[in-house]
Formats: structure tokens, sequence, C-alpha cells
């Protein structure tokens, strides 16, 4: 007989933790997969204090905001699968492969709690050694405690590159520069100023158009042109910076593969990062029992991703037991109200935005 | 190269163990993974690709690209930036797609 359990969380991440933990409480078997060998999806890897009220867990960097997710998870009895890659879900059955071995696990609902995976843009010599996603910088630095390179040329500035380009500094490698496609800086003042008192410049309406170096010892050079408001590279504008390390913190794009594979409708969404599937705002796509929550849902940022967990771990908990529902429909309304004040004001526009395209377009495909 | 000082974070190092990259012994931390120590010595390329034999390094460091493939004690295609290093592990450089046979 196979594997049982009420509610299959795929994906140990901020979201994914969450929604275990708040469906938990309704006397519900779950358990979480993540393919990882440590859970805690990216937040074990943030040394950075969220911005924030103490309730959302603000305050806190984000290794530690991982620890207390963990430890809510023990408590609330909440099994954790580590090296467990979910490669589909086949009407109730989940498959998931172990490093040596297969497993057909059933379960009554899914939350896909998957997140998201860097960007890469083009310009030549893209693909050579020494051209890292800022992500797999931060991992390196941060949890192995190991640095790639001497001076790095950092690519976007979001909060993604500015607090990396920081968190290389505090590690003590060299920024030569940020450079932004856009006329404005991206992320936060704060993060920026930071940068900008440690001499780094920032240079706007710029883009990388060329590494150059080899095999032997990976990138030794990064071309950089002015681009004009169609971002065409404009001539002659050219700064050479001598680095042995690209930087890309160019985006992101939700892994959405499995709900694609779950036959949930999906939508393409600039605003969200690419093809999302379609959701009402309590996180229920367009099949009965399949959530989401967190980047997978459009990319955000981990306070948000946790509250969208919230969200999808009470709707799987209502889906399977109306027992709990006056309960249950309140808190989600309370969770929906504090995740509106979170996406209130200019950097939660884009989200906003295309949550509100999504949400229409399930009420059309309902 | 490692870390010694940091303003935030302290790095709890475990066992020092051996591996062998192309044959050569190179000194790495257990609870590190295979790219995480090569990195850490100064190398560069992990595999080299099919096609156009370009040089390929680490770029994801999450099991979510295939930049870092490489051939562990004689399998190939293993994500070395998820899979932990052990004690004698031989590591090569990936060739092309990897001979599975």
């Amino acid at each position: 007989m196979k594997r049982q359990t009420d509610i299959a969380v795929i994906g140990g991440g901020p979201a994914g933790l969450s929604a275990a933990v708040e469906a938990s409480s309704f006397g519900l078997k779950i358990e979480v997969f993540d393919d990882n060998f440590t859970p805690g999806g990216q937040l074990i890897k943030q040394t950075h204090k969220f911005f924030g009220s103490k309730k959302h867990l603000c305050g806190y960097r984000g290794m530690d905001i991982s620890k207390i997710l963990l430890q809510n998870c023990a408590s609330a009895g909440v099994t954790i699968n580590t090296e467990a890659c979910v490669t589909g879900i086949y009407g109730n059955i989940l498959a998931v492969l172990y490093p040596e071995r297969f497993e057909e696990v059933e379960s009554k609902a899914f939350v896909v709690a998957t997140g998201a995976s860097e960007n890469c843009i083009n310009f030549v010599n893209n693909d050579l050694p020494g051209i890292y996603g800022a992500g797999a910088i931060q991992t390196l630095m941060n949890v192995f405690g190991v640095v790639p390179a001497k001076k790095v040329l950092m690519i976007g500035s979001g909060n993604i590159g500015l607090i990396v380009s920081y968190q290389l500094l505090q590690a003590g490698v060299k920024v030569a520069a940020v450079i932004e496609a856009l006329p404005n800086v991206g992320g936060y003042l704060v993060h920026s100023a930071k940068l900008r008192r440690m001499g780094v410049p920032i240079y706007t309406r710029r883009t990388i158009t060329k590494a150059e170096g080899d095999g032997n010892t990976g990138v030794n050079s990064a071309v950089t042109s002015q681009i004009d408001p169609n971002f065409n590279v404009i001539e002659g504008t050219e700064i050479q910076f001598d680095v042995d390390c690209i930087c890309l913190a160019v985006g992101l794009t939700p892994l959405s593969d499995v709900l694609e594979l779950a036959g949930c409708r999906m939508k393409y969404i600039p605003e969200l990062g690419g093809k999302v599937a379609l959701h009402d705002e309590y996180m229920k796509t367009t099949r009965d029992n399949v959530f989401l929550c967190g980047d997978v849902s459009g990319i955000e940022e981990a306070v948000t991703a946790s509250l969208e967990g919230k969200l999808a771990g009470l709707s799987a908990a209502l889906y399977l037991s109306h027992e709990y529902r006056e309960k249950i429909e309140k808190s989600r309304l309370q969770i929906l109200e504090e995740l509106r004040i979170f996406r209130d004001g200019p950097f939660g526009e884009k989200a906003r935005k295309g949550n509100e395209k999504l949400v229409r377009e399930y009420k059309y495909e309902r | 190269m490692r870390i010694e000082e940091h303003p935030v974070l302290t790095f709890k190092r475990y066992k020092k163990i051996v591996f062998y990259f192309e044959g050569s012994p190179v000194e790495a931390f257990e609870g590190e993974t295979i790219a995480a120590a090569l990195i850490a010595g100064g190398t560069a390329t992990f595999r080299v690709t099919d096609k156009h034999q370009r040089p390929r390094g680490l770029f994801c460091s999450v099991g979510k690209c295939a930049s870092c493939l490489m051939v562990v004690d004689g399998k190939p295609n293993v994500m070395t930036c998820v899979t932990p290093v052990r004690e004698g592990m031989r590591v090569e450089k990936q060739k092309g797609k990897g001979d599975l046979t």
C-alpha cells in the first residue's frame, strides 16, 4: 500500500513551511517534500534583517526565520522529507524521486510552493565560468563561507542585486560597480545608499554586452555600454571592468512545471515573472485539490510568500474539512488584509497589478 | 577562497577531508558540496559542452540548471552543487554528455 497523507506540501521554503504549520492546527496529517538536503529554501542564505513587524517574523535575519519556521513545523508534528524531488502530481498521487529510490505518496490535497529560478540575460560569452546567478553567490558565501572571486561586477540593481553586493563587501570581495538597464535604481534607497557610502558606483541606463575570459581561469573582463530608451546599445559608450566574476541579479521566473503537469490552467503574466497557474484570492488553482503559494504564484519576497503560504494552508484545510469553516474563513480574511497592507505602496504595485489580472482571469475561467 | 572573518556570520567547519579532482588531491570540509569545495580551491571549469566544447562552471548552485554536471566516482551528470563531498571521492570534468554504459 502507498504511504498516505492529507496534505502534501511541495517545497520547504517560507511559503511551504508556513502553509504546513497553518494547516496542521486542524488535525490533518501534513508532509513537506523538499529537494534540497537542508529545508528552509532561500531563507537559509539570507543574512540581512527583514523590514516589517515582528508579527510577520521581520526584524530577524532570513536564516533565523527559517529556524523558527522549522521549529514550528516540528512542534506541529509536520513531517519534512529532504532530498525529495517531486517529479509530478498524477491525480491523487505524488511522484517523489530520492537520490537512490522512487516513491509514490497518496495525498488528498496538494500545496505547491516550488519557488522560482534565476534568470539569465543575453550577452556575448554569457556561459563562461565565473558568471553566476546572485542566489548562487549567496549560497556559496553565506552557507558555505566560500567566495568565488576577488572582484565582482553586479548586473541588476533590484533589492537582490543591492543586498548581494553589500554582502560581497562584508565578505571582503570588491564590487567594481552595479549596472542597471532602467533609468532608476530598482531596489530600496536604504540598500543603494549603503553601497554608495562604501564607494560602489551604480550606473543606470547601461547593460553588459560581452564577457571575456577562458576555460582555465574563467571570466577576466566585462564590457558594458550605455543604452537608449528602446534598450539599443549606444556605440562609443563602452566601459570595461577588469573583474573575475559577473553576478546576474536580473529577476526570477516561477517554477510552475509541477502545476502545469497537474493540469492547472496557466497564464503568462509579465508582472508576476512568467507563466503562473490561475488561482483565486485564497490560492486555489483551477484544480479543486491543488493550491499554491510563494514565488511560484508570482515573484515577490519572503514575507508575502509566508502570508500566501498561510492562506494556501488554510484553504487546503477547508477543502478537506468543513468542521472549522467559520474559524478558517475569518483567518483568511485577516491574512488577505495583511497581504493588502504589505503590497500597498510603489514597490508592491507590480505584484498587485499581476495578482488582480490573475484573479480576474480565474473568475472568467470558472 | 574560504572566508575566515565575517561581521555577521561564523562558519562552523566540520572534519577536514580529502577528495580527488582530475586525480589531484583537494582539501574540503564535511558538509560542503562538491561545487563549493572546488570553488574554494579555485576551480573555474566543471565541464565542457558536447556540441561547441564550451567551458562551463557553477551557475545557479541550487540544482536548477545543468552547468555544474560532473563525473563523480565514474557516474556522469552528477549535480555537484547539491551533492555533498565525501572522503576519497573521485571527481572529473565531464566532457560532452557523459557515458552511461
